[in-house]
């Protein structure tokens, strides 16, 4: 019984861990789950009772965390920052942004410089937070689904 | 005055696996492999610096009741435990090494940064484990 959980955990941190790599891909659901062997409804679920939110909130909170890393060490615009961490537009970007840090991407850049700590530190300390009251209850990778199709 | 780390522990799930992963496919070497009773004392090291072991502990009898053990059996898998850093002479040229020997679960390819070259994997269990090749000002600076 235990050996099934622990397997099972396993897995899905083998897939988030896909979504730490390659979070600049456009990654859809069906391919993060196959990382897991599991088909995309039961992942989502169970990923979200595992980790303690859906993939897809996962992921934006490490393409979010990416931006703001480059918004503090490099010169590179907004716009280019959007595309670079894998989101598709630039509204999504500025909406998703807002929605976690509170601020707008150009606001955030200009009251952060860089932050020396080693980088497995900042990639897993600096994440942003969960919202207070936040639901996430969507199951789907949104926008990055559209983009996957060609 | 504290002189040197001398052991430092990680849970993991299994030790014969544990120990074929880190001296097998990650290269380190083992160090002290001592059974008491039912109690195995296992360590491993980088090979040639003996001052310094990592100690392989399996949740359960008798230093956790099983509802503990289980409990940090699903946090070990969670990948939500500490794990260890390690340094390298050579990031890109290991990162293949532990491809060739079948290693697969990287969290990070080898990524260059102002002090140095890092890379990032996982034990089979799920702790996360980071090598680095410091840059140059970095080994300058802990010369």
């Amino acid at each position: 019984m235990t050996r099934e959980v622990e397997d099972f955990n396993r897995r899905l941190l083998r897939a988030r861990d896909a979504m730490d790599r390659a979070y600049a891909e456009p990654l859809d659901v069906r391919t993060v789950a196959a990382v897991a062997h599991v088909s995309p409804a039961h992942f989502s679920r169970s990923f979200r009772s595992v980790f303690g939110e859906t993939p897809h909130r996962y992921l934006q909170r490490r393409r979010v965390e990416r931006s703001m890393f480059l918004l503090r060490e490099t010169e590179r615009s907004v716009t280019d920052i959007c595309f670079d961490v894998g989101f598709t537009s630039l509204g999504a970007f500025s909406r998703t942004f807002h929605e976690i840090v509170g601020e707008p991407p150009s606001i955030y850049r200009q009251g952060h410089g860089p932050i020396v700590a080693p980088h497995c530190v900042q990639l897993a300390a600096m994440r942003p937070r969960m919202a207070a009251g936040e639901t996430a209850q969507s199951s789907s990778f949104g926008e990055a689904i559209s983009a996957s199709v060609p | 005055m504290i002189t040197r780390l001398n052991v430092a522990s990680i849970y993991v799930l299994d030790k014969e696996e544990a120990l074929d992963f880190y001296v097998n496919k990650l290269g380190l070497e083992k160090g002290n492999d001592v059974r008491q009773g039912d109690y195995r004392w296992l360590t491993i090291r980088v090979p040639g610096q003996p001052g310094t072991e990592v100690s392989l502990e399996q949740p359960g009898s008798p230093l956790h009741d099983e509802a503990t053990a289980a409990q940090l059996r699903e946090l070990i898998t969670k990948g939500a435990l500490g794990g260890l850093v390690f340094i390298t002479d050579d990031a890109r040229g290991l990162y293949e090494e532990l491809k060739s020997r079948g290693v697969t679960d990287f969290t990070q390819e080898p990524t260059d940064h102002f002090y140095g070259t890092d890379m990032g994997v996982r034990d089979p269990f799920g702790n996360p484990i980071r090598i680095l090749q410091q840059g140059k000002a970095a080994q300058k600076a802990t010369a």
